[in-house]
């Protein structure tokens, strides 16, 4: 196959994917064969030509006006985390 | 062995100083209640998009002229992605390929007073995380993500700095510098100015860089030069005794003085860089730039450079005057009012001054004792009113009070006596009640001189003309 | 006199009208349909949330609007919203275990801008979980089913919002295209679907998927209603950086201009060997139409269209992966239970609120980005984007509109494509083209094959909505494709 097991559980880690031991090899058939397929883009010819990031091509990025336009409503958003405490998004303990 | 070198590049991260951040309207005021600043973009929310600020794009542009870089006219936003609990949306939006600022330089002031050029790789905009708070929560981590958003603008050096000293001495050129343009408030403290080191070392006469290590987060220029210092020497002590200098992160801990390697950089972040594609790309016009460009303020090195050849000054005097921009306005301000003695007005600004704002932990601006009442004061020290001595005393009086110079001169009688006659009384009194010391004197014991130089300084109360003192206690000792 | 069990006959265009002339009022016709909404959840699924209170609310307050006069142009008008757009104080799951439990503090501009306008939400439709999918069984909601044959698939992602139109419990619905995924169910389900141009409706609110190629567009019964619905809809929206600054025309004052003289494109790519052959004989009688209202046939050939499904599928992968990397079980939505640290919170958080298709594309959107291959993949495919691009560009240098078939099937079973990614993946083979260069498209039913809808579609230039719709409905006064309804639901 085209992506080893420890490609897939790189890929996994690297997205904080938990895969069970029975989904490993799911995943590594289908992500390969996907992959083998969008290696159809090889067969074409880009030399020189320029990525196409999106459509509106030309377009500039706007400028906001530097201005304080929020309040505050953590009190309306917080109901929405699984963990609060003093106003705080509570993770189990980070170690640095 | 001193067959080392070391090579020091610095990654300085300097918070725009904008109102509202860099993507969303939420205010940037540090201090605020935990996440009362931060609105659903800066929270990552679903369905949220971000809209770039141009006031940051202005800062990032002013800093780029200011050190004569090139100006992107085209710079891309990309997606850094990793996962840490106090990043909201799994990715920072940063530059990557296409920086906003590109390169440029700065000069800067070594220890032996020659100048350095610096070479700054690139400058680009990026937002802040939020922030993780450990302590007082027992098993848990509080995120805060009134940060998370705020505009930064990552200011890369080439490897260019040899020494932990010329890594400082760059860092607070920059720091000078920021404010200069007031685009960053410099304040360390509340971290709005944050600083990585590069550290590697090599053999002197090597052309390759050793394996360098990455030093995170620190935020004093005394911490800077520590942890420079402790990396040198434990990469050194590494090599000599045959190992391998690790390639990692490593945080400073300033009470053990020492750097360590960080734990969760155990595994390689891949960021995965790529365009983000909700923002599109950012297009500066030549109209643009020049606009910013008649924005940009008189730069440190030409008003230190000004001073220099307008007032006469040292270049080191020059350098600490213009350290920050109120203290050169307040010092030119101070040399206005009183212009005899230019060179007398930079001792005392950063002489008598400078003590006493730090230690009532003051800023220039604080307005405790106004330009034009120390210039009185000058003034009457170059016009010989008093003596630089008295000057102090008077200097003391007018800093706890709002008195002029002139005001506190009357009030306690500490006009100079220049009176030839008055002192040489006092000559003749202090002579005459110590007839022993002036026998030892005239026999050849010449350092009782000083003795009776104090003697008359006390008997006129320290008011004595000390030149006038000095002339004429000479001749009548001499007899 | 409409009578209330006919309400679902009236087309979007009718009800408005109606509601405008006072023949009946918002709470009936709400009532009516929310009626219909609920027999019919079991037999087809097409909703995750229905808000009934609120629509009653809703339509008291747009009657009142309508009796002083007051209302706009789609007051009192039931509609449903793709459960993509962020509602506010209504539950919005994007189809997912990680939203499960998300209610909204906002609306997106869409909702708003239809609400504005004074049209009434009676619920959120199903869809593919994260809109990654074409057939809507990816929903953590269980699959939508086609009102035509409930064995098979509606199509997707917007499989609820196209049921709900199809089976006329709404007259029309918001929904979303990013590889296909309003026009393709359009096509399974026989009703009519517009995609509009890449930039033209705000994506402020739509939760996103592949920011590149989402565009929020409608899912109605005719070309007529879609205008209606899009013109409110459409609009620069100062929250999206990726709005584009541009008025936004009337839609329904050029709807019925002839089209004699209109030069339409036959893609010679899209009549290939994938396609069904009664498919193609459905969308060859329906160019017939075309050609009777004056229309110049003329074939065109787009040499790299072909790569549009391994371009779409390097490009959506890779920025779905970063664009979900935010549901973390932090700030909100579902979180594992008692994780024993950040790490093994953020992988079982993930492993278990999203679905496979949602897990596979953050792998492949991981992996194509990851160092050392994001030259060989993502950087290639954006290049071959930009040659398909060009493609595009030249074609309309010589034609006015592009028409194909929608998809290369009719409607097929569920179950059927999910054992292969690739199979289900090749679905969108035709529309996928229209998002990676940005173009306005619309789907129309053109025809039955073997009783299941074929799909016709009409792709435009940038910003070209006008001339799109114009020419689908030319189309829909020739015919009455669109008129038809599954049995059951007449």
């Amino acid at each position: 196959m085209t992506l080893t097991r420890e490609q897939i559980a790189s890929i996994a880690a690297l997205a904080r994917l938990e895969l069970t031991a029975s989904e490993f090899p799911v995943y590594q058939e289908s992500l390969s064969r996907i992959i083998d397929f969008v290696g159809a883009l090889d067969a074409c010819d880009t030399t020189d030509v320029v990525p196409m990031a999106h459509p509106l091509a030309g377009l500039a990025q706007r400028l906001r006006l530097d201005a304080v336009t929020e309040e505050d409503h953590h009190e309306q958003y917080q109901p929405n985390a699984p963990l609060t405490a003093a106003g705080l998004y509570l993770v189990p303990k980070v170690i640095e | 062995m001193s067959d080392w070198e070391t090579v020091i590049g610095l990654e300085i991260h300097a918070q725009l100083a904008t109102k509202s951040k860099i993507f969303s309207g939420s205010a940037t005021a540090y201090g605020a209640p935990p996440n009362s600043q931060a609105n659903l973009v800066d929270l990552g929310y679903p369905g949220v998009l971000p809209v770039l600020n141009g006031e940051a794009v202005r800062m990032a542009v002013k800093f780029g002229l200011a050190i004569e870089a090139g100006i992107a006219a085209h710079s891309v936003f990309a997606r850094k992605n990793y996962f840490y609990p106090d990043l909201p949306k799994g990715y920072q939006i940063s530059q990557y390929e296409l920086p906003i600022v590109t390169h440029g330089t700065l000069a800067i002031v070594l220890e032996d007073g020659s100048t350095k050029r610096i070479g700054i790789t690139r400058a680009h905009l990026e937002e802040d995380a939020g922030k993780s708070l450990h302590e007082g929560l027992p098993g848990v981590t509080g995120i805060d993500l009134n940060r998370a958003g705020t505009p930064l603008l990552e200011i890369v050096s080439e490897p260019d700095l040899r020494s932990a000293k010329e890594a400082v001495a760059y860092m607070k050129k920059v720091h000078t510098l920021v404010r200069y343009l007031e685009i960053c408030d410099g304040n360390m403290q509340e971290g709005s100015f944050r600083c990585d080191a590069n550290v590697s070392v090599r053999h002197a006469g090597e052309h390759r860089f050793g394996t360098r290590t990455e030093i995170k987060n620190l935020n004093s220029f005394r911490f800077v030069e520590r942890a420079i210092n402790f990396e040198i020497a434990r990469q050194i002590d590494v090599l000599e005794g045959g190992g391998k200098v690790v390639q990692e992160t490593r945080l400073y801990d300033p009470d053990k003085g020492e750097t360590r390697s960080m734990r969760s950089k155990e595994e390689a972040n891949d960021y995965r860089y790529f365009p983000d594609p909700d923002l599109l790309p950012v297009a500066l016009e030549r109209a643009f730039v020049d606009s910013v460009r008649d924005t940009l303020p008189e730069l440190p090195d030409q008003k230190a450079a000004r001073l220099v050849s307008q007032y006469g000054l040292s270049a080191y005097d020059a350098g600490v005057l213009t350290s920050s921009r109120e203290l050169a306005a307040y010092y030119e301000e101070v040399v206005r009012a009183a212009p005899a003695d230019a060179k007398l007005a930079a001792n005392w600004v950063m002489g008598e001054l400078a003590a006493a704002l730090n230690r009532e932990n003051l800023e220039i601006g604080s307005g405790r004792l106004a330009a034009t009442r120390l210039a009185g004061l000058l003034a009457r020290i170059s016009d010989r009113t008093i003596s630089g001595k008295i000057a102090k005393e008077v200097f003391e009086a007018m800093w706890s009070q709002a008195m002029s110079a002139d005001q506190v001169i009357e009030a306690q009688g500490l006009r100079q006596i220049t009176d030839s006659a008055a002192i040489e009384r006092a000559i003749d009194e202090v002579m005459a009640k110590n007839p022993g010391q002036l026998g030892e004197y005239r026999a050849g014991k010449d350092k009782l001189f000083g003795f009776f130089v104090g003697q008359v300084m006390k008997a006129t109360g320290g008011k004595a003309n000390p030149a006038q003192l000095n002339e004429l206690l000479r001749r009548k000792l001499a007899g | 006199m409409t009578l209330v069990s006919d309400f679902h006959r009236s087309t979007l265009t009718q009800l408005a009208a109606g509601l405008r002339a006072r023949r009946f009022s918002s709470v009936e016709l709400v009532s009516a349909f929310l009626e219909r909404i609920e027999a019919s959840q079991r037999a087809l699924n097409a909703f995750i949330s229905v808000t009934r209170e609120q629509a009653l609310a809703a339509a008291r307050i747009a009657d009142r609007a309508l009796e002083a006069g007051t209302g706009g142009p789609l007051t009192g008008v039931p509609i449903a919203h793709k459960d993509i757009f962020c509602t506010q104080g209504v539950r919005t799951t994007c189809g997912s275990r990680m939203l499960d439990n998300f209610v909204s503090p906002y609306d997106a501009t869409v909702v708003a801008k239809l609400k504005a306008a004074g049209a009434v939400m009676l619920g959120k439709t199903n869809m593919d979980e994260f809109a990654m999918g074409s057939s809507n069984e990816t929903s953590y909601y269980g699959p939508v089913r086609n009102p035509w044959d409930p064995q098979l698939v509606p199509g997707g992602s917007s499989g609820g919002s196209a049921a709900a139109v199809a089976a006329r419990l709404v007259p029309g619905a918001t929904a979303t295209d990013t590889g296909g995924s309003i026009r393709q169910p359009a096509a399974l389900c026989g009703i009519t679907g517009m995609k509009p141009t890449y930039g033209r409706v705000s994506r402020y609110g739509m939760i996103a998927f592949a920011s590149s190629l989402d565009q929020g567009g409608v899912l109605t019964a005719s070309a007529a209603d879609a205008a209606l619905m899009l013109r409110e809809m459409a609009g620069f929206d100062a929250n999206d950086s990726t709005s584009v600054e541009r008025e936004v025309p009337d839609y329904l004052a050029t709807l019925e201009q002839p089209i004699a003289g209109l030069k339409i494109g036959l893609l010679r790519e899209f009549f290939d060997t994938g396609l069904e052959r009664e498919n193609e004989r459905c969308v060859r009688e329906a160019l017939k139409v075309f050609e009777g209202l004056g229309a110049q046939l003329t074939e065109v050939s787009l040499p790299h269209l072909p790569l549009s499904v391994p371009v779409y599928y390097v490009v959506a992968p890779a920025e779905c992966s970063s664009n979900l990397a935010r549901y973390d079980g932090v700030r909100f939505g579902y979180r594992c239970e008692n994780p024993r640290d950040v790490n093994d919170m953020y992988r079982r958080t993930r492993g278990e609120g999203f679905g496979a298709e949602v897990k596979r594309r953050i792998m492949t959107g991981t992996y194509v980005l990851s160092a050392g291959y994001y030259d060989a993949y993502y950087l290639k495919a954006q290049r071959v984007r930009a040659l398909i691009n060009e493609d595009f560009i030249r074609a309309f240098d010589s034609v006015d509109v592009l028409i194909g078939p929608t998809t290369p099937t009719p409607a097929f079973a569920i179950g059927a494509k999910t054992a292969d990614p690739i199979t289900m993946y090749l679905n969108d083979i035709y529309t996928i083209g229209a998002n990676l260069a940005g173009l306005p498209a619309i789907s129309v039913p053109c025809g039955f094959v073997q009783q299941l809808p074929v799909g016709l579609q009409v792709v435009g230039p940038h910003f070209s909505e006008a001339r799109v719709l114009n020419a689908a409905h030319a189309f829909q006064r020739a015919t009455d494709w669109h008129t038809r309804v599954p049995r059951g639901y007449a």
